[in-house]
């Protein structure tokens, strides 16, 4: 058997969006390497319950990196220090014996707090409702092989649809932008005929939304990039750039 | 027959019976459509696909799902692909094969004209997702690529990469934020169906909870659809996602919809084992894998030796030695089955002997690093970032996985439950997959049932019934209501000794050493009564913290612990009565004397449909569906 190692965690806590939050310190003397981190968090949960203390609250659901739903800054970096892993895919035995680990919420103003490491991520289904989609309803379709697509295309339109919708980008980036995640929609579509002649007011309309719902702004950071548990390449955000400038200009829908 | 069990499937040839019954229907009036408002129930592929299009027909949808986007649900998950007939790589493909291999597949326990539907409907599902922008693998040419999956004999699956459930459902989410946009759809995120409102006999209402601020709402509509999934979390580990639950639908079952064929469960044979005791979930490894990897272990048991250090003529390549033709792609139940016993036998291997080696080395000496690289290498990946293991220098360590239920709510052809007006998509109902699901037909099933399904039958209903003005004052949501309030306060206040973690693990211990790969009379008998002792002691001695009134993950959980302490009962029963070994469900009583299943055409070809007592949890009634089948013959499943 793997031999157990004893894991510090210092994670915040808070009760509510307007409650005070702060750090508290726990230990797991059992972690064993073969665990995931949100198994770690698990045992710690079951361990506080039985002490009658309140559980840490946060966000899962699939536990292998596609949902998107879970969301830790592990000391400092969003998703933990392993390359394109969601947290949920992070092992243990990337610690050792006696480590302290902090774990954070994400923290952006458009990322209201609900509870402990829980937070509320709709802006993002707004961003999408504003245009992340193509117009067509169920039975208006040709036959699927009636528009060629090169396959160097739908290879690219491919790696920008594998978002996950997670939030890393924004929390990582200093100015909490939503920049990549909007751009991997627009970048997405922009590779394909599908969608086509809504392209303009799709881009006008999602990043206006995404400024309207108090993301930043890009200032080139990249640091969305890195944390991308999908490896989703900034290179989205210069489609984007050039998306929106082209319907800007172009000054009609 | 008893009349509540009509599957109401509509004459004529096999081929013309969805013709025959969309020619026939009545429909809703456009202008009066947006005076109806439908609850749709989950955001998976079927709630997502019937959600939007159900909006784009004028309806006014009120979609729920519990997570905290309609993106998120479990089929994001799903990997392989989706099947369809297009016959694209003209390979012989047709919609009769696809027809008849999902029959087959089910081992004959499904619906000729529900599955034959489904084939029909195929086609159309991968035109709508390539015109929302699904980018769906492609050839140089530019046209779709197709695999093979799942054993069959023509290349007809789609995929995107391993990712084929995310992009299907970011097209059906695409489609649904359209709709979202224009106000036909009010989208309920991290929200619960804790109850189903039956108003004059018909399906009218749903009782949620907000999972961020605990208040219980009240949603009023003209019918109510079920999207809800599947309920392999019972067993406590499978590679379900964490919020997989059978609360809907069995809060449905107790308001009376009967349940269908619950003990059908897919076992998956490909899957990461456990590791530990605070395991978690499990993690599929895609089937494909078996194309390559030659399954073994060691011929003596309690051998434990490196793998590498194993000679040739010390090792039992037990697939390839029972089965030569199929060798290691035996469909899933059989390959799981025969895991389970190397196992049983003291075979199994790694620290905790419940695993099987699946071994690339002569894949890699004959065809080089790269091709396998090539063809798995993410998979491989994924592989050593759970296990922190090299495949490509000792072999994979994989055991079997509840992967999926079969069994579900029972519906008629028009998708409708013995409740009127309460209708179930997806994997949440019993109704195309029979005894055993085929690779890549889930997906199209979900699809099937919420683009091009739904929109039909819920029409004819809508149109054909009187449905009365009722509001949310009624007795009906009051009652409901008050019963919901009242499973939350007394989860709150038992305080016992024991988390709802630890009873569900023990849950999944009985069902997956009783109602698991290899059934026995016995065995159920004890599991059914095990279940209810455990189902006692829960409600006695469960500890759940927090407090009603905020995000409280383990009340949640505790809700849904209590509902599947139900339904294991159920399952066990279900696989009590039914005395043949038929696609996942395998009674050790009836097999061959070379230990094959033993299916029983005679007794059992039909399909449970269980009906709650209201009386006695512990008695419930079983109708039966006579299944009829007039265009194949059945046969017997053979992998020699
Ligand atoms: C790892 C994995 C890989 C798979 N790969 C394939 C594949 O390659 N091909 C294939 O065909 N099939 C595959 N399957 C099966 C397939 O993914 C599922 O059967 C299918 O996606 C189920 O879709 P659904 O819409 O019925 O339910 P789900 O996608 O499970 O959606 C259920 C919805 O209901 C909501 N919900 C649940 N309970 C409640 C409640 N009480 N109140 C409110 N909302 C609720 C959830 O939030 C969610 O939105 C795979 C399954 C797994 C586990
Ligand atoms: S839990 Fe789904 S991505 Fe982590």
């Amino acid at each position: 058997m793997a031999h157990s190692m004893r894991i510090n965690l210092k994670i915040w806590r808070q009760a509510g969006p307007d409650a005070p939050g702060r750090f508290e310190t726990y230990a797991v003397e059992e972690a064993n390497p073969h665990m995931s981190f949100l198994e770690l968090l698990d045992v710690l949960n079951e361990q506080l319950i039985k002490e009658g203390k309140e559980p840490v609250e946060f966000d899962h659901d699939c536990r292998e990196g596609i949902c998107g739903s879970c969301g830790l800054v592990v000391n400092g970096v969003a998703h933990g220090p392993q390359k394109r892993t969601a947290v949920c895919q992070l092992h243990m035995r990337h610690y050792g014996d006696g480590d302290t680990i902090v774990v954070e919420p994400w923290r952006a103003t458009a990322f209201p707090l609900i509870r402990d490491l829980v937070v509320d991520r709709s802006a993002f289904d707004r961003i999408m409702a504003a245009g992340g989609y193509v117009s067509v309803s169920t039975g208006n379709a040709p036959d699927a092989n009636a528009v060629l697509i090169s396959k160097v295309d739908a290879e690219l339109a491919m790696d920008y649809a594998s978002c996950i919708g997670c939030g890393a980008s924004v929390a990582a980036c200093p100015n909490a932008s939503a920049s990549l995640f909007t751009a991997a929609k627009v970048a997405q579509f922009a590779h394909l005929p599908q969608g086509h002649p809504e392209r303009r007011r799709r881009v006008r309309s999602m990043v206006e939304t995404m400024e309207a719902e108090g993301f930043g702004d890009c200032s080139n950071h990249a640091e969305c990039e890195a944390v991308c548990p999908k490896g989703i390449s900034i290179s989205a955000i210069a489609t984007m750039r050039r998306e929106y400038m082209k319907a800007v200009l172009s000054g009609s829908d | 027959m008893a009349p509540v069990l009509d599957a109401k499937i509509p004459a004529g040839r096999l081929q013309d019976k969805w013709d025959n019954y969309k020619n026939s229907i009545k429909l809703v009036n456009p202008a009066n459509k947006r005076k109806h408002t439908i609850l749709v129930v989950g955001t998976g592929l079927a709630g997502g696909s019937a959600a939007a299009t159900l909006a784009e027909l004028g309806y006014n949808v009120k979609a729920f799902t519990i997570l905290d986007s309609a993106r998120r649900a479990h089929s994001i998950a799903a990997q392989g692909g989706i099947n369809a007939a297009k016959n694209y790589p003209n390979d012989g493909d047709t919609i009769w094969r696809l027809f008849y291999d999902t029959i087959k597949g089910g081992d004959y326990r499904s619906r000729e004209a529900n599955v034959y539907r489904l084939a029909q409907v195929s086609n159309n599902i991968i035109d709508q997702c390539v015109a929302q922008g699904v980018p769906f693998a492609r050839e140089y040419g530019g046209l779709l690529a197709n695999r093979s999956f799942g054993g069959a004999q023509v290349e007809r699956t789609f995929y995107a990469r391993g990712q084929t459930g995310q992009q299907l459902l970011l097209g059906a989410y695409a489609a649904m934020s359209r709709q979202v946009a224009k106000g036909k759809i009010q989208m309920h995120t991290r929200s619960e169906m804790l109850d189903l409102v039956v108003i004059d006999g018909r399906a009218r209402g749903i009782i949620t909870r907000n999972l961020v601020t605990g208040e219980i709402e009240r949603h009023l509509g003209d019918a109510v659809l079920l999207c809800t999934g599947g309920y392999g979390n019972v067993y406590y580990l499978s590679t379900n996602a964490k919020n997989c639950n059978v609360t809907a639908a069995w809060r449905a079952y107790r308001r009376g919809a009967y349940f269908g064929n619950p003990c059908f469960t897919q076992i998956h044979p490909t899957c990461i084992p456990v590791s530990g005791e605070y395991q978690s979930k499990l993690t599929l490894m895609s089937e494909s894998l078996r194309n390559d990897g030659r399954v073994w272990v060691p011929k003596q048991p309690g051998d434990s030796r490196r793998p590498t250090e194993i000679p040739e003529e010390e090792r039992d390549y037990f697939l390839e030695r029972r089965y030569p033709s199929f060798g290691n792609l035996v469909p899933r139940d059989v390959a799981s089955r025969n895991s389970k016993y190397v196992c049983d036998e003291g075979r199994g291997v790694g620290e905790t002997q419940l695993a099987v080696y699946l071994d690339f080395a002569d894949s890699i000496q004959r065809l080089g690093r790269n091709v396998i690289e090539e063809r798995y290498g993410n998979l491989f990946e994924m592989y050593e970032r759970i296990t922190g293991e090299n495949p490509y220098q000792v072999p994979m360590r994989i055991y079997p996985a509840v992967h999926y239920t079969m069994g579900g709510l029972w519906v008629d052809y028009e998708l409708q439950s013995t409740i009127p007006g309460l209708f179930v998509l997806g994997e949440a109902n019993f109704s195309d997959h029979g005894g055993n699901r085929l690779g890549a037909s889930a997906l199209m099933q979900g699809l099937a049932d919420g683009y091009f399904v739904i929109p039909y039958s819920l029409g004819h209903y809508i149109a054909g019934s009187r449905i009365e003005a009722a509001s949310t004052a009624h007795d009906a949501f009051e009652a409901a209501e008050s019963e919901a309030r009242g499973r939350i306060q007394k989860l709150l206040t038992i305080k016992g000794n024991r988390t709802v973690t630890e009873f569900h693990r023990d849950l999944g211990r009985i069902m997956w050493d009783n109602v698991g790969m290899s059934r026995t009379a016995d065995g159920l008998r004890i599991a059914v009564d095990e279940i209810a002792a455990l189902r006692d002691q829960f409600w006695q001695d469960v500890f759940v913290p927090g407090e009603p009134t905020t995000y409280n993950k383990n009340l949640e959980f505790a809700g849904r612990v209590a509902d599947f302490l139900e339904l294991g009962e159920l399952m066990a029963r279900d696989a009590l009565i039914r005395e043949e070994s038929c696609g996942g469900h395998f009674r050790e009583e009836f097999q061959s004397e070379d230990g094959e299943a033993l299916r029983n055409d005679k007794d059992f070809t039909f399909v449970s449909a269980w009906q709650h007592n209201p009386d006695d949890i512990r008695k419930p009634t079983m109708h039966k569906e006579p299944l009829a089948f007039e265009n194949v013959e059945l046969t017997t499943r053979s992998y020699k």
